[in-house]
């Protein structure tokens, strides 16, 4: 019996969204295995979350201490660690976050697991799994397994859907003991918004470097259709807005109803991250760009005219 | 309180480089692909050698892998890299393995800071610096980036991102994470992993390069290691991802907006 561990990843008190997508991955894979879900949520004050993730059915482990207030990888992957072995999962996984990244590789290195980071899919037959994840910027798409006993792998949220409330699971208690650390949490400037986040928008207005800076249409036509806002890694690398609003391969990778590119040309690496989106439209002045190859709808045109005129249209349509 | 300073510099595609999977599905196509230092790992060398400049110590770049990969250690040292350690090992290279050999690494040079790429642009794992850091029980700062944009004043005095506290002893990490950026302070000797905006790597000078010639670079079997170098992650098959069916033009913003609408149906 092959049981699965999820990560819940938590942040100020809140479940973030992605942990609903990796636990279905993990309800599949349990189906699949007839192995037991449990779910594990580090932090201190967490009792809401635990009961909060209850409801989705599965066992929920709950790791609530001082030490544990603030995530480093090197208080949290012993907590995960020992409490995979003491459930007996063969498979622990989390959402291929920052979080879950940071995290997963040092719980696998201490459960001697090797690891596959973005899985986007299951292959293999019966209890034999492989692990679908991409490679070369998502140019490749490869069918991995890992030859441990235990395995440990990150869920990209975007290929999973959320979980299902399926009846109350059981919250545990785990005890805690943390030695002497040599990371040290200093602070998190979290960068506000009024706006969706991008990874859990239905909709995402895009600009690059066409915008040549100026982000005010982008934002403008965003918050019309209130979306989040992105930018390729040349608007970014520019300075011209925050890092955390790169889309792409090293960026963050979304997959929303409708995506909009604006001045953007469609370096791989954007592609990458933007490309399993449903509906695509691009904005370009360059009728060459690589973007128009993947577009659902292209326009060839000047963002400044392009984005103002279609934000009147969807104004003067909802009323 | 000068810093000795061990970097990663492993050879992979050049991302420019148009990536087709086999027929077969057993690798990818090689002929026509260019190869060249993994990006990420550059931007390690670049913080490796600015902490230098200002610390003094001692920069030494490791690879793994084939013959080939001594160019990419020679690209490092023409950066201004100290000396190389290529380790031999012409099998296929997982986050295990890989961390597995770098402890070993790290063993015998002793370094106060493990600098690597957050993630090669080959199998985009980003695993290896998290496996390192648990494997020598050491503190781990992955996606190390830095408060100022690449275009500051910062970065055009190439000052590093990574700081070191005045006694020497600690290291404080700026990390790119979801929604913000994270600082953490870390005992050295410690293992950083770096993002794409921690500093803009510089370019090799010709007489850089010339020197580079001359400085050395030890060569280790894998095997004489001791490390285990059996693959932990089987890559079974290579596939060409599906492709989206895209290309139609619009005239105007007009028949964007109808077809946005009514064929779409997502305003």
């Amino acid at each position: 019996m092959a049981n699965v561990l999820i990560v819940a990843e938590q942040s100020g008190g809140h479940l973030r969204k992605a942990t609903l997508h990796a636990l279905s991955a993990g309800r599949a894979l349990s189906r699949r295995t007839g192995g037991a879900l449990h779910v594990v949520v580090l932090g201190k004050g967490i009792g809401a979350i635990a009961s909060e993730l209850a409801a989705y059915g599965a066992t929920v482990h709950a790791a609530d201490a001082e030490a544990l207030a603030h995530y480093t990888a090197e208080a949290f992957a012993p907590v995960v660690a020992d409490l995979a072995k003491a459930v007996g999962a063969t498979y622990v996984a989390a959402p291929a976050t920052a979080f879950g990244k940071d995290l997963l590789p040092r719980v696998g290195s201490r459960l001697g697991a090797a690891t596959a980071t973005e899985v986007l899919g299951f292959g293999g037959d019966g209890p034999t799994v492989t692990f679908l994840r991409p490679m070369w910027a998502g140019n490749v798409l490869a069918e991995v397994e890992l030859a441990t006993p235990v395995k440990v792998f990150t869920i990209r949220p975007t290929e999973f859907p959320t979980a299902q409330k399926e009846g109350a699971g059981e919250v545990k208690p785990v005890a805690v003991s943390v030695p002497a650390q040599r990371t040290r949490f200093v602070d998190f400037k979290e960068l506000k918004s009024e706006r969706p986040e991008l990874t859990e928008a239905r909709a995402i207005v895009s600009g690059g470097r066409g915008t040549k800076g100026d982000f005010k249409e982008i934002e403008a036509l965003a918050d019309e259709l209130g979306a989040a806002v992105g930018a390729s890694r040349a608007a970014v690398d520019a300075g011209w807005v925050p890092n955390d609003w790169q889309v792409g391969q090293t960026g963050k990778v979304v997959a929303p109803e409708l995506y909009v590119a604006a001045g953007i040309s469609g370096a791989i690496q954007h592609l990458a991250g933007m490309k399993g989106s449903k509906v695509i439209v691009a904005i370009n002045k360059d009728a060459e760009a690589p973007i128009f190859q993947l577009a659902d709808y292209g326009l060839v045109g000047d963002l400044f005219k392009a984005l103002p005129e279609l934000r009147e249209k969807i104004k003067a349509g909802k009323s | 309180m000068p810093l000795k300073i061990l970097v990663t510099a492993k050879r992979v595609e050049d991302p420019e480089s148009k990536i087709k999977v086999k027929p077969d599905g057993s690798g990818i196509v090689t002929d026509g692909v260019n190869y060249k230092m993994n990006p990420f790992d550059e931007i390690a060398v670049e913080e490796g050698l600015r902490l230098k400049e200002k610390h003094g110590g001692e920069v030494v770049v490791a690879s793994i892998g084939g013959d080939k990969s001594v160019t990419e250690i020679r690209a490092a040292l023409a950066m201004g890299a100290d000396r190389g350690v290529l380790v031999r090992h012409d099998g296929p290279l997982d986050p295990v393995v890989v961390a597995g050999i770098l402890a070993k690494v790290f063993e015998r040079e002793k370094p106060d800071l493990v600098l690597l790429g957050k993630q090669s642009i080959d199998d985009d794992q980003n695993q290896v610096g998290q496996y390192l850091a648990d494997r020598l029980a050491l503190a781990q700062g992955t996606f190390a980036s830095k408060a100022e944009s690449l275009e500051s004043e910062a970065e055009q005095k190439k000052q590093p991102g990574l700081v070191l506290s005045a006694d020497g002893k600690e290291l404080r990490v700026v990390r790119e994470v979801d929604g913000g950026l994270e600082t953490l302070d870390l005992t050295l000797p410690a293992v950083v992993t770096c993002d794409l905006r921690l500093n803009k790597p510089r370019f090799a000078s010709l007489p850089g390069i010339m020197k580079a010639k001359k400085k050395p670079v030890e060569e280790i079997p894998a095997a004489a290691l001791g490390a285990d170098l059996a693959p932990k992650v089987v890559v079974k098959k290579l596939s060409e991802p599906p492709k989206r069916q895209g290309g139609v033009k619009v005239a105007d913003v007009a028949e964007l907006y109808g077809k946005l609408k009514n064929e779409a149906k997502v305003l």
